[in-house]
Order: structure tokens, then C-alpha cells, then sequence
């Protein structure tokens, strides 16, 4: 639960990075400014490099508590030798971490590709044991720190879409190690029975959502600023023109203070995309809660989750609108980044804790009646769907 | 007969002086352009907001009284291998008070442009070309860290290209576009919308006024440069 905490801090600061547009603030890596990354005097830490410093020692600070989180797992799910061997091989791995060399990082996050697919088909194999799974988020920050240098040393913006969205995708992962370790897990399996049924609503609002979140990495890392600066209509029109006469026009009247690359027609196109998926998303999301809250109480873990969803869905969509109202305000748009990986977070859960729940019967929730009252209920109107 | 070279070199000069010609003109903006907007962040940085006294804003349009448009660049097209850069003064790009100074140049491919930090804290130095040519040929010194009192950094471009962005990163607002010209035959305009090519042999071009926001592709204009004449050509900048 502390490691997800931390990745959420870690996700706003990489949010105000962009938002800053202070990715390249610090042109080195892993040195900044030449020194060593934790000795790099507070005194330089001024506009931009605040930002990408405070992001970088906050993602190392993640990337050890994954690593201890991944040795924990392994030691308690793992007997003999094949316990030290793993062990030896992820503090070696940290160690390595240390040498602080392209060459051994690169290498690193080459390696962590295989590892992440070995690890999620080993956890498959054996769903109730988690320490593949910590094997997996090890060589995920990995991958994903490496990704985040390799962004500022190669200067490629497509780089940093990767990045934003392996972040989302380590911190839902992380969130459901913290959910398949938490008491309520354990509740669950004693009401459901350890069954598990994904339902195909929730998987598929989940799914649009991080489709979502990739859309919005991949506006936020073309630096292009607010491709439509006005909402809900854009460019004044339901649907903006784009021919290059019009495009021309937009980037005559776009004043901004950031040296921002003009916009494309690609760019007005991506949000608009961006805004229908929103209103999708939305629908989606109610349908989702308001199918588990039909089926099941408002005050069980899926009812409160459900609820919760549809509560921050609601402010996601707000905080759009308020991004591009305040013109791509810093503090907004982090916000609306935040929400979205809140979002992710909450369908993911949703998914594996409805999948796991006790049928309701049908109307009992919304009225919030107990347990006791509820299987009276369903007694009195037949069996539940 | 022996001739000196001397007289050589004389009539040579004699005979380039009288046939090179001079293009001036002035760029007009019709149209209203947006209000720049302050630069906040510059009064609210704790370094940069102690070196300037006034709201210093975004220079977009620089618009004289009669609608004169500077920073404007103007250049003949068509024309290349025809570059003195490597033996012209290097220009300077310099840092100051946190910003550009100035914020359009124009250079020639092979010239020297010295990228100098005269403020009292750090900056970086981040360029994004456009053209394969100059990304190649600075490599390693795409973005560079560029601290107090520390030496200029000195870049030069072998290919042209129109607008390549210089900017600072640690101070968002902070950033120049530089224009590489293979011939030395361009110009920016200045405060009051004028410019002057100097020394250009006769004969027809095409001649061309770039501005970052109201003519990022040029507005086009032929020319016919005669022997030892001025040519006067005027551009007006429409906004869409």
C-alpha cells in the first residue's frame, strides 16, 4: 500500500514534468548536471530542474521499494535454493543498478521485457502465489526508469508516450499487489467462495480507459500545447476544420509563453478523439456502476468502488474541460492526469473485486439494505440473476 | 605583358562593386495581430525575477506605429553551395535576463553562432533541428547545460532550415529560432519593418519574407537585380 502511495506521488511529480514542459531541464542522465543524482547540490535546483530533479529522486525511491517489496514476496512464497537464487539475482540486479552505466542500464531494460512476460506467465500458472508478480514490477521500474533516462539522453518525444504509459500500467499493477495483500482480499475469498468471473462491461470500460490514457500521453509528449483551446466546442465548430489554411490560422492566434511546436490537424483530430472517448468513457463508467450497485450492496467493497468510479469519472471529465478552460494550467492538468490513473486504477480493482463477490439479489443494493435483509430478500422475490 | 596583381585584384573589386546591387524594401503587417501576453513566470522566478525591473512579455509581433512587422527573415531562394560562412563573423546568440537576445537570427550554413550566457545563473541549451544534417553534425551537443560565467557554446549547421528552435528547459519561457541560409544573401528586419541585402549580383530570383507566426513558409516575391541598381521590394504580411 506505501509503495502505491509513493507511485501515485511519483505519477503527479512526472505529471508536472510535462506540464511544465521541464522533461529536458536536466540534459544528463543518471548524472544531473554532472553530479552524482543524490549529491546534486539543492541550491540548483531552480525552475525546470526542480521539477525533473524532485521526479527522478522520487522514482528512485520507488524503483528500491519495489525491489524490496519484489525480495519480500519472493522470500515468503519461496522455499530452499530456488529462494536464494532469486534473491541473490535481484540483489545483484540492484547492484548493478549502482554501476551506473548506459551500457549496463540498457542491457538491463532489455532483459526486463522477457522477464515481465516470463513473470506474468508463471503468475497465471499460479494465480494465488504473488512473487511473480514482484518480479514483474522489479523489472518494470527498471524498464521503466531506464525509459525515462533514455527519453532525456536520446531526445526522442515518442520515448516519453512509453513512458507515461508503462507508468499507468506499474501502478495499476502495483495497486493490486496492494489489493491482493490487503484484509478485504481475504474477506472476499471467504464470501465468494475463491471463484472469479471478469465481467466483460468492466473489462471493456477498463480497457477504454487506458486506450484513454495512451491518447493523453501521446498529446501531452508532442509539447504542442492545447491543440483546441476552447471547450465544449473547439475552434468555435462541434467539429473543427483542419484544412491547412485553418491549421495556419490556429497557429497565427496561439499565444503562448512555451516554445510549444505548432499544431497539426494530427494533433486538433487527437483530441477531438480524445473528448469522444471521454463521452464514451463516461456512459461506460455509469453503466459499470450502475450494474454492480444493481447486483450488489453499496456498502461492499465492489458497491463502494463502483461508486467511487463513477464519483471520479465524473471529476476526470471536469478536469479535462478545466484544462483546456485554463489553458493547460500545470496544476490542472496534473490533476487530470492523476484522476485518469485513479480511473485505470479503480476498473482494474473493480474487475477482480466484483469478479470475486457474492451475487445480490436484484434492487437490493441501491437500498442498502444488509447482508441479513438482503438474503431475505432474495428469499422473498425468487433467485437472484 | 606582366600584370601586377594588384591591378587584379582592383579591377576585380571594381568590377564586383559596380555590377553587385543592393535589395531593400520594408515588411507591412495588414491585419491585427493577437496582444502578446507577460511572461509571468519570469517575475515570479526567484533568480530570473531579480534581473529584470519591468513585465517583460512575448515578442511574437514586433509592430512598429505604421504596422512596420520585424524579426522578420528575408532571404533570395533558390541559390546554394554559394555560402561565406566559414570565414564570417560569428553571430551571437546571447542569454539575457533570462531570455533570447535576439530572438530571430539568420546565419549562413558553415558560420559560426555562439550560444553565450550572460546571466548569473544556469541554463540549458536544448536545439531541436529539424534537418538530419544538423542534428548529425551537433551531436552530443543537443542539449547542453550551459552555467554562470561558463564559455560560449558554438554551434554551426552544414544544411539550411527555416525557425530551428533553440530553448531553455529550466526556463520554459526561454527560447530563439535561428534560420541557416546557404548564401550570404539575407536579412532580419528590424524595429521598423526594414532590411537591406547587400552586394547581390544581377540577375532574376525569387526572394522570400519568413515570420515565425504570420508567414511560417514565406510569402514569395520575383526580382530582377540589374548591374550596379538598388531594388526595392516591399512585402506585406497578411493575417489569416
Amino acid at each position: 500500500m506505501f509503495t502505491a502511495a509513493c507511485t501515485f506521488v511519483l505519477l503527479g511529480a512526472g505529471g508536472l514534468v510535462t506540464s511544465h514542459g521541464a522533461g529536458l531541464a536536466v540534459p544528463d542522465w543518471p548524472n544531473s548536471y554532472g553530479y552524482n543524482m543524490f549529491l546534486f547540490p539543492p541550491s540548483q535546483w531552480i525552475g525546470g530542474i526542480l521539477y525533473e530533479h524532485t521526479h527522478r529522486l522520487i522514482a528512485s525511491f520507488v524503483g528500491l521499494l519495489t525491489a524490496v517489496l519484489a525480495l519480500w514476496l519472493w522470500g515468503r512464497e519461496t522455499r530452499g535454493a530456488s529462494k536464494w537464487a532469486g534473491i541473490g539475482a535481484m540483489v545483484f540486479v540492484l547492484m548493478l543498478m549502482g554501476v551506473r552505466h548506459m551500457g549496463v542500464y540498457q542491457a538491463l531494460a532489455v532483459l526486463a521485457l522477457p522477464v515481465i512476460v516470463a513473470g506474468l506467465v508463471q503468475f497465471f500458472r499460479r494465480p494465488d502465489q504473488l512473487r511473480w508478480l514482484g518480479v514483474v514490477a522489479y523489472a518494470a521500474v527498471i524498464l521503466q526508469g531506464v525509459l525515462g533516462g533514455l527519453r532525456v539522453v536520446w531526445l526522442k518525444d515518442e520515448i516519453g508516450i512509453f513512458h507515461g504509459t508503462l507508468a499507468q500500467l506499474f501502478f495499476v499493477l502495483i495497486c493490486l499487489m496492494a489489493l491482493r495483500t490487503s484484509r478485504w482480499f481475504a474477506g472476499l475469498n471467504r464470501e465468494g467462495g475463491g471463484g472469479f468471473r471478469l465481467h466483460p462491461l468492466l473489462l471493456a470500460t477498463t480497457v477504454l480507459i487506458l486506450a484513454q490514457l495512451v491518447l493523453g500521453a501521446t498529446m501531452r509528449h508532442q509539447h504542442a500545447g492545447l491543440a483546441i483551446p476552447d471547450f465544449p466546442l473547439a475552434y468555435g465548430e462541434w467539429w473543427p476544420a483542419t484544412d491547412p489554411d485553418s491549421i495556419a490560422r490556429y497557429n497565427q492566434n496561439r499565444m503562448e509563453v512555451r516554445a510549444l511546436n505548432p499544431i497539426t490537424a494530427f494533433q486538433v483530430h487527437l483530441q477531438m478523439v480524445h473528448r469522444l472517448m471521454a463521452v464514451i468513457i463516461l456512459a461506460a463508467v455509469f453503466a459499470s456502476g450502475w450494474m454492480v450497485l444493481r447486483r450488489l450492496r453499496w456498502r461492499s467493497l465492489a458497491g463502494k468502488l463502483g461508486v467511487f468510479w463513477m464519483v471520479l469519472i465524473s471529476v476526470q471529465v471536469a478536469l479535462g474541460a478545466f484544462t483546456v478552460l485554463s489553458n493547460k494550467a500545470a496544476d490542472v492538468a496534473t490533476a487530470h492526469v492523476l484522476a485518469g490513473a485513479l480511473s485505470l486504477v479503480t476498473g482494474a480493482m473493480l474487475c477482480i473485486v466484483y469478479g470475486r463477490s457474492p451475487k445480490s439479489a436484484p434492487g437490493a443494493v441501491l437500498s442498502g439494505l444488509s447482508e441479513r435483509e438482503r438474503t431475505a430478500s432474495a428469499l422473498a422475490t425468487g433467485p437472484a440473476t | 605583358m606582366k600584370i601586377s596583381p594588384a591591378v587584379v585584384l582592383f579591377t576585380g573589386l571594381a568590377t564586383f562593386s559596380v555590377a553587385a546591387g543592393d535589395i531593400t524594401g520594408t515588411v507591412t503587417l495588414q491585419g491585427t495581430p493577437p496582444a502578446e501576453i507577460p511572461i509571468k513566470e519570469i517575475k515570479a522566478d526567484p533568480f530570473c525575477g531579480k534581473l529584470v525591473t519591468d513585465q517583460p512579455t512575448t515578442r511574437f509581433f514586433v509592430v512598429g506605429p505604421n504596422k512596420e512587422l520585424g524579426d522578420v527573415v528575408v532571404m533570395l531562394k533558390g541559390i546554394s553551395g554559394k555560402s561565406t560562412g566559414a570565414t564570417a563573423e560569428p553571430v551571437v546568440l546571447d542569454q539575457e535576463k533570462c531570455l533570447y537576445v535576439p530572438q530571430i537570427v539568420a546565419l549562413q550554413t558553415g558560420q559560426k553562432l555562439l550560444v553565450r550566457n550572460s546571466d548569473p545563473l544556469l541554463h540549458n541549451v536544448h536545439l531541436t533541428p529539424k534537418e538530419k544534417a544538423n542534428e548529425t553534425a551537433n551531436a552530443g551537443k543537443l542539449n547542453l547545460p550551459q552555467m554562470e560565467k561558463a564559455p560560449d557554446l558554438v554551434y554551426t549547421f552544414p544544411a539550411p532550415e527555416n525557425f530551428l528552435r533553440f530553448q531553455c528547459d529550466v526556463h520554459k519561457w526561454m527560447f530563439a529560432w535561428v534560420t541557416v541560409v546557404d548564401h550570404p544573401y539575407f536579412a532580419v528586419t528590424g524595429p521598423d519593418g526594414k532590411f537591406k541585402i547587400s552586394n547581390v549580383p544581377p540577375g532574376k530570383y525569387t526572394i522570400t519574407a519568413l515570420h515565425r507566426k504570420a508567414a511560417p513558409n514565406g510569402i514569395d516575391k520575383e526580382i530582377e537585380v540589374k548591374e550596379g541598381a538598388d531594388t526595392t521590394v516591399d512585402f506585406t504580411v497578411e493575417l489569416k
